[in-house]
């Protein structure tokens, strides 16, 4: 196993953010709005899964943020009974930025969407992650635009057929996994809304890695694209498609004769095998530690061509110093060197001359 | 050779050369003599916006004008006394804004055949008689400096290099200027090279020596320290007065100042400036664009920061939107916009007041924003304390528009004390304030400045969230009602047109000028100056100067109305004047110039002449 980058940080995500001994239900979560998205909506069960999962990391409530951009998703902080951000289109991370980075004793999540966080704030998804702001980006990835009723998004197929594209989309969607590894993220995970096990598991991890976490939460738009993860769900395709990717275990998946195992290719990169034609030693053992992405990027194109082979899990965990933590350092160490700035010694610096 | 001494009240000196010939640095030690010998001053860099243009060009020359005087002054002159050319770009691209009978000090080494024909001299300028109404010093700059330096052990490269501090010690020789403070300038710039620090020094002093020796000056000058208010003086630059003034203003405010910014010209300097200060607890973030560093501010301002950004005017119209997020969310936010010449990239480093009415108006919906413009470089230290202030008593973004001019130009300034400074600070709340007791009303509004409560995450029992949907007067859940959107829209409105700002006061020595001449922002010195033409010439006219543009000084109408005529000068199409108009129903006169540099002394007071003969010729 490969080790981590910074120890004394590792697993100590929410060190820095003050606890509360008294016991929190999800009720306590829950805030007095009523919510509005369209029934059957898959952002119900994720904000389902936050609420009951929050209670479980112990934190003090007034020191938990969610900031949002604009789109269905992003009407999520109105629904928890924690500090609140709605901001607008595709900023959430940077507003998010400017808060952890003056708060190290916040928890701040983001919640965006497909649209929000990949195309109108692409810039500020991408900056954010490499600069490991201390927030935890939630992605909710349900491949098109809701709240505008129904245009393709940057992670629909090609060929998509919406209203702005009645012959076809023609742009070659993102993979959020790899644009994430891509971006130098330091915690890349991808769960889906109807496993709230699991859902939360990620959520956990997420919370308590200090940086920038992305999680990409595939997500049931009921109404313009619903369906779009079924074959993730349905019990007779799940367990061929889904490669629950779990650290320090080999990468397997399938039952049966179709049991399958993921090893590295000769021609580089990964392939999927049948399990029965790969001796244990060959297959490939998932260390989401390790500093070099090259193979959790590989492990994100299993899916090429879409959906074929789905993993879900933890891509990546590499701790390295968060933005907010090494901003603060700075300003501590002008302060030891220089002592806490004088306003009167700033003004009076440099060349001065007395008058009468 | 004794060599007369001539004493003078005022001089205008202008360094011109190529980009690469260090002219602003020699204009900045040239201006720090000045101020340390206690004249009165203001300077005027002139730059082109690529670093490096082609040597020898026109494009290429960038120049830095100082005035200084024994008595106070207000811009940094018409038209210069003194010429120094490092080459012929400088001299061809300065010579038409030179009074006959001015000094030129050129180097004769840098005019070259090629460099002539360059710029499109047919023969050489100073071997025939074409400047011949001038008062022609040609001096081998480089060639003086490269043997004054033979002894040390530099590439001629460097040697050439040193011809900026021949030229200085030269010019400081001829003003009479303090020597020390270049030399322990140099020492301190080039302490990790001690060889290329002696060489400069040496070129200096040569430079000076060159001056007392040659027959090519006869004349030395002495302009008399002059009589200031009592207090101790620095001179400071716009941006470096902006900068500081954020800073005092988050110690008198007591909140942690976070800068988010993107690096944009004329601005950069006030973003470099307040990095240089971490010890007073201050952030600064270098985001990936312009709509990153203003909603990084906004984040922080949530989180309890004096949160500011900083750009110039392409930033503002990236940054519009969340401007109007931090208006409807009600979070106290400064937006610095060091204005520059426009539309579009414009022309980077030249100066312009075109940004006030995108300062007013550029956001969808009913947006009000507070804008407010300092008067001089200095005043950007006031401004900005001004600028927290309002921010943080009325919870509101607001527009601070500085302008080329006022960022690179300096003046001298009287420090303030510490307890001149005032009291800007908050109360977070802490408590519920709804009437049970127990729920927190995040709209709930002070009833004497219509502010709403602040609350920062961290604080228990007060969760609540805020956004850019409507909200409902006081709880602040999102509402769609038709009703209190329309009281929310005016509620808003009546915050800002509530904002309690000092009335205009009026300059008017006699008490019975018939022509108001009115400005905003950096055309203050020139404005004053022109008025001082005026009057000195027997003519009456009034003046007064705006520094808040929104809300406006309660008695501004009134103001407006008391004369028969008002003039208003701006380096725009008439921004202002248009709101003038529509809010007073006062026919301003609008006179206007947008070439990228500041107004003349002599050209507004001929303006203003013109204006006080037509009232005169009306009766």
């Amino acid at each position: 196993m490969t080790d981590t980058l910074n120890g004394s940080l590792n697993g100590k995500g929410l060190a820095l953010i003050p606890r509360t001994d008294a016991k929190q239900t999800m009720k306590d979560f829950k805030s007095d709005q009523e919510v509005r998205w369209c029934p059957g909506c898959g952002d119900y069960a994720i904000l389902a899964a936050v609420q009951s999962f929050l209670p479980d990391l112990g934190l003090r409530r007034e020191n938990i943020v969610f900031v949002s951009g604009i789109g269905c998703s992003s009407r999520f902080p109105y629904y928890l009974d924690t500090y609140g951000f709605h901001s607008i289109h595709g900023r959430a991370p940077a507003i998010a930025t400017g808060l952890a980075a003056s708060r190290p004793d916040l928890s701040v999540w983001v919640i965006t969407g497909d649209g929000d966080a990949l195309s109108i704030g692409g810039n500020h998804l991408i900056h954010a992650l490499r600069r490991n702001v201390n927030l935890n980006i939630l992605l909710f990835n349900n491949r098109i635009y809701g709240l505008t009723k129904g245009q393709y998004s940057p992670t629909s197929e090609i060929g998509k057929i919406t209203k702005s594209t009645p012959m076809g989309s023609l742009d070659k969607p993102f993979n959020p996994i790899s644009l994430a590894i891509g971006a130098e993220a330091g915690f890349v995970a991808r769960t889906i809304d109807s496993d709230r096990k699991h859902l939360q598991s990620v959520l956990r991890q997420a919370a308590e890695h200090r940086g920038a976490s992305l999680v990409e939460i595939y997500q049931n738009c009921n109404i313009f694209n619903d369906g779009a993860f079924d074959t993730l769900k349905d019990p007779a395709t799940r367990d061929e498609i889904t490669v629950k990717l779990e650290h320090g275990r080999p990468i397997v998946f399938g039952t049966g004769d179709n049991e399958q195992a993921v090893r590295l290719s000769p021609t580089g990169g990964l392939q999927v095998v049948p399990r029965a034609q790969v001796a244990d030693s060959e297959i490939l053992v998932h260390d989401a530690h390790n500093v070099d992405p090259s193979l959790a990027f590989a492990l994100s194109r299993l899916d090429e061509p879409a959906f074929k082979h789905v993993p879900i899990g933890v891509f990546r965990s590499v701790d390295r110093p968060s933005y907010d933590h090494l901003l603060n350092e700075q300003v501590q160490a002008a302060t030891a060197d220089k002592g806490t700035g004088s306003l009167a010694d700033l003004l009076h610096g440099g060349d001065t001359w007395t008058i009468g | 050779m004794t060599k007369q001494v001539q004493q003078l009240d005022r001089v205008i000196i202008r360094f011109a050369g190529d980009s690469g010939d260090g002219m602003q640095l020699t204009g900045d030690r040239f201006t720090a003599e000045t101020a340390q010998f206690g004249n009165d001053l203001s300077t005027l860099p002139n730059f082109p916006a690529e670093i490096r243009a082609p040597a020898g060009t026109l494009p290429g020359v960038s120049s830095f004008q100082l005035h200084f005087a024994d008595h106070d002054i207000l811009t940094p002159g018409d038209a210069p006394n003194v010429l120094v050319a490092m080459n012929p770009a400088a001299l061809k691209a300065n010579l038409g804004d030179l009074p006959k009978g001015a000094d030129i000090i050129a180097n004769t080494d840098e005019f070259t055949k090629r460099n002539l024909s360059k710029v499109g001299y047919d023969g050489n300028p100073l071997e025939d008689d074409s400047l011949a109404e001038w008062r022609l010093h040609a001096v081998p700059l480089t060639s003086l400096t490269v043997k004054a330096l033979e002894g040390f052990d530099i590439s001629k490269k460097d040697a050439e290099r040193a011809k900026n501090m021949f030229a200085l010690g030269l010019l400081s020789w001829l003003y009479h200027r303090p020597t020390e403070g270049t030399i322990a300038f140099l020492e301190a710039k080039f302490a990790r090279k001690p060889e290329i620090a002696k060489a400069n020094i040496a070129a200096f002093q040569a430079g000076w020596n060159y001056g007392e020796t040659t027959e090519s000056f006869s004349v030395s000058y002495e302009i008399k320290p002059a009589t200031l208010r009592p207090g101790t003086y620095r001179n400071i630059s716009g941006n470096q007065a902006l900068a500081y003034g954020l800073i005092a203003a988050a110690v008198q405010a007591k909140l942690p100042l976070f800068l988010g910014s993107y690096p944009i010209t004329p601005a950069s300097d006030i973003l470099h400036e307040l990095s240089k200060h971490k010890h007073f607890g201050i952030r600064t973030f270098q985001a990936e664009d312009e709509i990153a560093g203003v909603g990084a501010a906004l984040g922080a301002a949530f989180g309890g920061s004096l949160a500011v950004t900083t750009t110039s005017g392409p930033g503002v119209a990236l940054k519009a939107e969340t401007v109007g997020l931090a208006v409807t969310t009600e979070l106290p936010l400064i937006i610095v916009d060091v204005q520059r010449a426009g539309p579009s990239t414009g022309m980077p480093t030249k100066t312009e007041q075109t940004d006030l009415l995108m300062a007013m108006f550029g956001r969808n919906g009913e947006s009000p924003v507070p804008v407010l413009a300092p008067a001089t470089p200095s005043d950007c230290f006031t401004m900005a304390v001004e600028a927290a202030r309002i921010a943080l008593a009325y919870r509101t973004p607001v527009m601070l528009l500085s302008d080329g001019y006022l960022a690179n130009g300096s003046e001298p300034w009287r420090i303030p004390e510490i307890d001149e400074l005032p009291d800007i600070s908050v109360q977070f709340t802490t408590q519920p304030n709804g009437e049970d007791g127990t729920t927190y009303l995040p709209f709930k509004r002070d009833p004497q400045t219509l502010a709403r409560p602040w609350a920062v995450p961290g604080t228990p029992g007060l969760e609540h969230r805020i956004g850019g949907i409507e909200k409902a007067d006081g709880t602040g859940n999102i509402s769609y009602d038709p009703d209190n959107h329309d009281r929310m829209v005016r509620l808003r409105q009546a915050k800002i047109d509530g904002i309690d700002v000092p009335d205009l006061t009026v300059d008017d020595p006699d008490g019975d000028a018939r022509v108001l001449v009115l400005g905003w922002g950096s055309t203050y010195g020139p404005i004053a100056a022109a008025a001082r033409r005026v009057r000195a010439a027997g003519h009456k006219v009034a003046q007064a100067h705006l520094r808040h543009l929104n809300p406006l000084p309660a008695n501004t109408g009134e103001v407006l109305r008391a004369y028969d005529k008002v003039l208003l000068p701006e380096i725009n199409l008439g921004q202002l004047a248009m709101l003038l108009r529509a809010r007073f129903l006062v026919d301003v006169i609008s006179y206007n110039r947008v070439r990228g540099l500041p107004f003349k002394a002599a050209e507004l007071a001929a303006v203003i002449q013109d204006v006080i003969g037509d009232v005169i010729e009306s009766d």
